[in-house]
């Protein structure tokens, strides 16, 4: 009996001995790059192309001789799409791998979860992702659009005579943060353009919802009030693909009533038979389909690595490969993997963006970066409708009234403010 | 009373846990804070809010195992009452945040001030004290436990019936914590802390403490499950896991008794919560998910249900596995983890304490069968329930 | 730039030139109208659109159906318009005109001429007009559908022409409110459109809504009382309808609760398995549906409108086939521990899924719907779309074919005598491990059939069961465990409460009161609604 306490002790003690001891056995010949994708649960539907991606940037960069004489090594952990899991996994790649960086994250929750734990170990997160917005951190660099470069110019070619002037507005959405946060925003711009509340409707339904009847009828409904009506859809991954299939038995078509999403692109589309899908829309900053040289290579090598050319690219991927360039320039001009070097060197470098233009990273840690409205086509690409010039990443989004004057400035790592209100000088973040 | 009820507690076998973990509260802080880096013995930084986790996990597989591996209830929501300790812990932290927040609102979390809050809801008022959080801790999975267990027992509703009734009932929780307008984060959750009790979070030191005080507390939760497993009370639970009906007619309360051990259960996966909340810095609408309760039921068969050391085992080690594997073989864990549990209910069906106890008492046979009662099921019906006892092959 | 705008300088002389009719003496240069097709902005496109359409040429309307379709593309070499078709990686061109053979070309010589939602509408609109006294019934229809949806004035002389031909009822009908429309936006007498308003009015259905809310704004003074009345009398129809419609979602979701809990009324209900991966069975089954469709269109594209029927006895025998390994692996050395199972199967659920999530990736997959399975049709004020409808038969099918199996095959005696008293079944002469393996076999199996009916209306991937686990527990412990009548009742409720709640309360609190009426029923009957009963319920 009294050895059983032992034996749990030493079981316990096993387990701690084996997280300590993988750290510090590779030399210091190599630079680590932490990847924090979920590769399994209800995230690794989107994520797991991320991790590959990083795999093929890393990949590629050691092709060139890697990054200040060393070669990248890839740290790869699963944090399967538990958030305080997350946090447990970034810490563990900053404190007992010591990455050197974090590509990783995709859901707001999970971002939300691990900002503490890159304050506190100060280290750089790349998070590739379109979000909502409404934040701005030392330690973290948003490749992703805010809500400025994807959800307002949506709407804004949905207004348009081209897009089809829309005057009646549906927000569907799956009830989490990115989508109340854009419906605020754009139900604030909407009101702003003199869209009367009764042509505006939001609706939430839950996570990975499925039945998607009741939902798509009070569309149709709501569309034949006599207005051209449109649907602003923040549908999140899982409960896309029965949405469309509901949406294009039902016949609703694009020319009548256009659905334009945010978080719908290539890799979702290959999930669904999109011959009675087209014309709906969606707004990124990339498409697979953009006809530049930089695209065709890097399609033409992504296709190379995975060894699938059927493999399609999306935004997310762009993102990440900026984020990576981003960071590699910034360690090339800082000499240094050190943080607040990388930090104080990428504001203000600049990358070529796969569509054309230039990524510059701003002093708010967001990018500029051209949005592409395309509309869906039946092979599952987009065919871009519309392009604007490179837009600014706002990470206070200036059609709020309580944001209005709010800026975030990390010229300076070491002083910078991610809420600093520009009428008082007063930043009202703690340090 | 009380003293009586502890010197039943301290059983020997208690007393080895107790001790052990009291000696692990010391131990582990020393190691991290007095020890100097280099030295072979001491511990990261990082480990310690690591290890203070999987102790809050174990302390809430122990809080499964006594209404499960005692009282033959077996939760599939135990992680809801977690959950919501965490939710009350959350709750202060946030408000102590104060005017740090990004926003920086006084009164209201960030979360509020963006999504048009105009005031504070009612219910958070009084989490800005600790003793109010504190209460609400126990009191918030106590009233929870209280109403469904009254209405569950009364009503004997038992077997898989229970089990999917408080699955829909953590399942229930999860989409209305998800949902913004209730006033609880949405899917962010409760997150980026500050301090607790005028202690940076962040700290080593707090760290040090909040693990100790997990420590403490699950050794004071052990205490108090050996001592009510070993009062009579306790083995009326082991008559009604075996024997529910047999034990009704012999006159006992059987509805007060379930009660009782699924209330005080539901207290101690709420005091795990709330010590878990700091250590992980932040509490979700997750932790809801009717998959966690599943899980916290595999950690205590895989330590041994029926027994006290056995879940806190099977707590520590299968979530020290799930760190390490998720880190070492991210695309192949989950063929351990679920190898494991296969593994685990083919071969060691009492669990690893279950197993080890038959392996090294070879004098003694097991003191008691651990095995489940059997469901009750028909047998005039056409299609019935359950195949009989023991009939297997 | 300058190229350009002279470009369409020229063209626009051209398409003046056959715009009005009178200058049409020479034939029209339909080729070069055609050509121009592929220059210019999406303007400039809309002109050359309707510059063709007023040629009035027979040939126009399959090309604009091929620029409706991305079909038509730019040579690059020598700005022509060419109909282009996939082969192999290159493209194989023809003419759009005669269809003429232009030979192959690589993906980088051609360009795509890109139309918007916009453009889309006008073709529509054009092709409408230019096929609206074609012979072909369902052209015609949708032709008299365009023209309800753009009601466009100057077609009201086309309209009346149609009208007087028109043999077909429903073609008429569509025809008289697009007439009836046009008619309220022209200046005409109060009388005519006070008979129009009439006739919208007759109609009653949602597109006559539409028209009616959208013509309140303009009509005059002395009208709107009867556009109001008449609003407020399609309104009460439509709720009428609206309740039916509810009903027919009720039904539907009914049906896909049925298909994906009915598996664990079997290995669940009948054998007490708490099978935590009957999910993943239902997930495997929708993998097959995928597998199968892929290696017909591979090997026998011939045969890829019977794929959904050829997947259907394969993914029965497949996921029967895992759950028979399952059974005869795991299950077997857990009898009598009804609550090891649990643990057990939840592992198994965890590594089937990782294994789909290593061979197929984690990405959903593209299973497409059959022809006849696509789309939907109207019965008076409901919209029932076929894929919903096919798997409410299907269900039924499935439910009705349990109950034979288990009511009237040796099989499914020996099942029922397994489960009641296995002991004397095995004096008897039943092989009980046998029946214990084919009895979780067909569970899963029918799991597996629930999985190619939920492949056409969710995502195919590696999550696909977990969606549906618990509901399907809700479903047979409300419907009581041990019933098949049970389970059919139970997903029925369900659904129906579901779906008369969403309205309301929406989506999420739909699901949250749902789940609390469950808590709260089961203290009502502790076994569900068929609970079984006799003496040896209670152990």
């Amino acid at each position: 009996m009294t050895r059983l306490p032992r034996i749990a002790a030493g079981l316990a003690l096993g387990a701690a001995m084996t997280m300590g001891a993988f750290a510090p056995v590779f030399a210091q010949d190599t630079i680590k790059v932490g990847v924090l994708h979920s590769l399994s649960g209800t995230m690794a539907i989107s994520e797991t192309t991320l991790k590959d991606t990083m795999l093929f940037l890393i990949a590629e960069q050691n092709k060139k001789g890697g990054l200040l004489g060393k070669q990248l090594e890839p740290v790869v952990v699963d944090p399967a799409s538990d958030w305080p899991l997350f946090a447990e996994k970034a810490r563990e790649l900053i404190a007992v791998d010591k990455v050197a960086a974090v590509f990783g994250c995709w859901t707001s929750s999970s971002r939300k979860s691990v900002l503490p734990v890159f304050k506190e170990l100060n280290s750089i997160l790349f998070y590739p992702v379109q979000y909502e917005g409404e934040e701005s951190e030392k330690n973290v660099i948003y490749t992703g659009a805010a809500p400025n470069q994807q959800a307002i110019p949506a709407v804004d070619y949905l207004m348009s005579e081209e897009g089809g002037a829309v005057k009646r507005w549906v927000l569907e959405a799956t009830d989490y943060v990115y989508p109340r946060t854009t419906n605020k925003i754009l139900e604030q711009y909407l009101k702003d353009k003199g869209v009367p509340p009764e042509d505006i409707k939001i609706n939430y339904t839950p996570f990975g919802f499925s039945d998607w009847q009741t939902e798509v009828a009070a569309i149709k409904e709501f569309g034949s009030a006599g207005k051209k009506t449109g649907v602003v859809s923040t549908i999140n991954g899982d409960a896309n693909v029965p949405f469309y299939k509901e949406l294009a038995n039902q016949g609703i078509k694009a020319e009548d009533i256009p659905v334009v999403a945010f978080s719908v692109g290539e890799e979702e589309l290959a999930g669904m038979d999109t011959t009675n899908l087209v014309g709906h829309l969606a707004a990124w900053n990339y498409f697979q389909s953009v006809d530049t040289p930089e695209n065709t290579a890097f399609i033409d090598s992504w296709h190379g690595f995975i060894a699938n050319d059927k493999r399609t690219t999306n935004d997310p991927m762009e993102a990440a490969y900026l984020g990576f360039n981003l960071w590699v320039a910034a360690v090339e001009k800082a000499g240094t993997t050190d943080t607040d070097a990388v930090l104080k060197a990428i504001v203000g470098l600049s990358y070529p963006n796969l569509t054309g233009g230039t990524a510059t990273v701003l002093p708010n840690h967001h990018l500029t970066k051209p949005v592409l409205i395309g509309e869906v086509q039946a092979d599952g690409q987009f065919d871009i409708v519309s392009q604007t010039e490179p837009v600014p990443g706002d990470a206070w989004s200036d059609v709020l009234p309580e944001d209005k004057g709010i800026e975030a400035d990390w010229t300076d790592p070491l002083t910078g403010c991610g809420h600093l209100d520009t009428a008082t000088k007063t930043c009202g973040a703690a340090p | 009373m009380i003293t009586q009820l502890v010197l039943r507690a301290l059983d020997r076998r208690a007393v080895w846990v107790v001790s052990a973990l009291l000696l692990v509260a010391l131990a582990i802080p020393f190691a991290n804070l007095v020890l100097p880096e280099g030295h072979p013995l001491h511990l990261p930084n990082y480990a310690v809010p690591l290890f203070g986790k999987y102790l809050t996990y174990a302390m809430l597989a122990l809080a499964l195992d006594l209404v499960w591996g005692y009282c033959g209830i077996l939760s599939l929501g135990h992680a809801a009452f977690f959950a919501l300790g965490g939710y009350a812990m959350g709750m202060y932290l946030m408000r102590q945040i104060g005017a740090r927040g990004v926003y920086a609102n006084p009164v209201l979390p960030d979360f509020m001030v963006f999504l048009n809050y105009k005031e504070l809801p009612w219910f958070w008022n009084g989490f800005d004290q600790f003793w109010f959080a504190a209460l609400m801790i126990v009191l918030v999975p106590a009233a929870l436990a209280f109403v469904f267990g009254f209405l569950a027992f009364r009503s004997r509703v038992t077997g898989v019936y229970l089990s999917i009734i408080t699955q829909a009932m953590t399942y229930a929780l999860l989409l209305a914590f998800f949902r913004n307008d209730l006033g609880f984060g949405g899917n962010n959750g409760l997150t980026d802390f500050k301090d607790i009790l005028g202690f940076n979070v962040q700290a080593t030191t707090t760290r040090a403490a909040l693990f100790a005080a997990s420590a403490i507390a699950l050794a004071f939760a052990v205490l108090v499950c050996t001592a009510i497993v070993n009062s009579k009370l306790g083995k009326v639970m082991i008559a009604i896991r075996d024997a529910e009906s047999r034990t009704r007619f012999l006159g006992y309360r059987v509805d007060n008794i379930k009660l009782f051990a699924f209330v005080v259960s539901a207290v101690i996966a709420g005091i795990a919560g709330a010590l878990y909340v700091p250590q992980v810095g932040i509490i979700n609408p997750g932790e809801f998910d009717p998959g966690n309760s599943i899980e916290v039921v595999i950690w205590t068969a895989v330590g041994g249900r029926g027994t006290i050391i056995g879940p806190i085992i099977g707590g520590l080690l299968v979530n020290a596995g799930k760190s390490v594997f998720t880190g070492l073989w991210p695309d192949y864990w989950l063929y351990a983890l679920g190898g494991l549990f296969v593994f685990v209910t083919l071969f060691m069906p009492k669990g690893i304490v279950g197993s080890l106890r038959s392996l090294f008492s070879r004098r003694k046979p097991p003191r008691q069968d651990n095995s489940e009662p059997l469901e009750t099921g028909a047998k005039d019906i056409p299609i019935i329930a359950e195949p009989q006892p023991g009939a297997a092959e | 730039m300058a190229i350009r705008l002279l470009r369409l300088i020229a063209f626009l002389i051209a398409a003046l030139a056959f715009a009005v009719p009178h200058a049409a003496a020479q034939t029209p240069d339909i080729p070069a109208l055609v050509d121009a097709l592929g220059q210019g902005s999406f303007p400039e496109r809309e002109a050359a659109i309707n510059a063709l359409v007023a040629t009035g040429d027979e040939r126009v309307p399959p090309i604009l159906q091929a620029l409706a379709d991305g079909n038509l593309y730019l040579r690059k070499s020598d700005a022509k318009v060419v109909l282009a078709a996939k082969a192999g990686s290159g493209f194989a061109l023809t003419n759009p005109l005669d269809g003429a053979d232009l030979g192959p070309a690589a993906k980088a010589e051609i360009d795509k001429i890109k139309v918007n939602n916009g453009l889309r509408g006008k073709i529509r609109t054009a092709i409408g007009q230019m096929t609206l006294l074609s012979p072909d019934r369902t052209t015609r229809l949708s032709a008299a559908q365009t023209i309800l949806k753009n009601a466009d004035p100057a077609m009201r002389d086309l309209l009346d022409k149609a009208l007087a031909a028109e043999t077909d009822p429903q073609i008429k009908s569509v025809m008289e409110l697009a007439r009836a429309v046009i008619v309220l936006k022209t200046d005409t007498t109060i009388e005519d459109k006070r008979a129009a308003i009439t006739t919208i009015i007759s109609h009653g259905d949602r597109d006559a809504q539409t028209v009616l809310s959208s013509a309140l704004a303009d009509a005059p003074d002395e009208l709107k009382p009867l556009i109001a009345d008449g609003l407020a009398t399609i309104a009460r129809n439509l709720q009428l309808w609206d309740i039916a419609q509810n009903l027919v979602y009720g039904t539907s979701l009914a049906s896909v609760l049925l298909l994906a809990a009915i598996g664990l009324a079997i290995t669940f209900g009948v054998m007490g398995v708490i099978n935590m991966a009957h999910g993943e069975m239902v997930m495997l089954g929708a993998y097959v549906t995928f597998v199968v469709q892929n290696l017909i269109a591979t090997y026998a594209p011939g045969l890829a409108e019977y794929a959904m029927a050829i997947s259907i006895p394969s993914a029965f025998l497949f996921t029967a086939l895992v759950g028979v390994g399952i059974e005869r692996g795991v299950i077997r050395w857990l009898y009598g521990r009804p609550l090891e199972t649990l643990l057990a199967t939840w592992g198994i659920s965890l590594i089937l899924q990782q294994a789909v999530r290593s061979i197929f990736g984690a990405n959903n997959r593209l299973v497409a719907p059959p022809s006849w399975m696509t789309g939907a049709f109207e019965l008076g004020g409901l919209t029932i779309t076929w894929n919903r409808l096919w798997i409410v038969v299907f269900a039924i099918i499935v439910f009705a074919a349990l109950q034979l199996v288990l009511n009237r095959t040796p099989l499914g005696l020996q099942m029922r005598a397994v489960t009641q008293n296995r002991r004397m079944a095995s004096a008897m002469g039943i092989r009980t491990p046998f029946v214990d393996a084919m009895t979780f076999g067909l569970g899963s199996g029918v799991a597996g059939l629930a999985g190619v009916a939920l492949s056409q209306i969710d995502n195919v991937s590696p999550n696909l069961g977990q969606g549906y686990i618990i509901d399907s527990f809700m479903v047979v412990v409300f419907g009581g465990v041990g019933n098949l009548w049970g389970t059919l009742i139970g997903a029925v409720s369900l659904g129906m409460a579901n779906k008369f709640l969403e309205p309301y309360a929406g989506a999420v609190l739909a699901k949250i009161i749902i789940l609390v009426l469950i808590i709260l029923f089961i203290q009502r009957r502790p076994r569900g609604l068929f609970a079984l009963k006799g003496r040896a319920v209670e152990q």
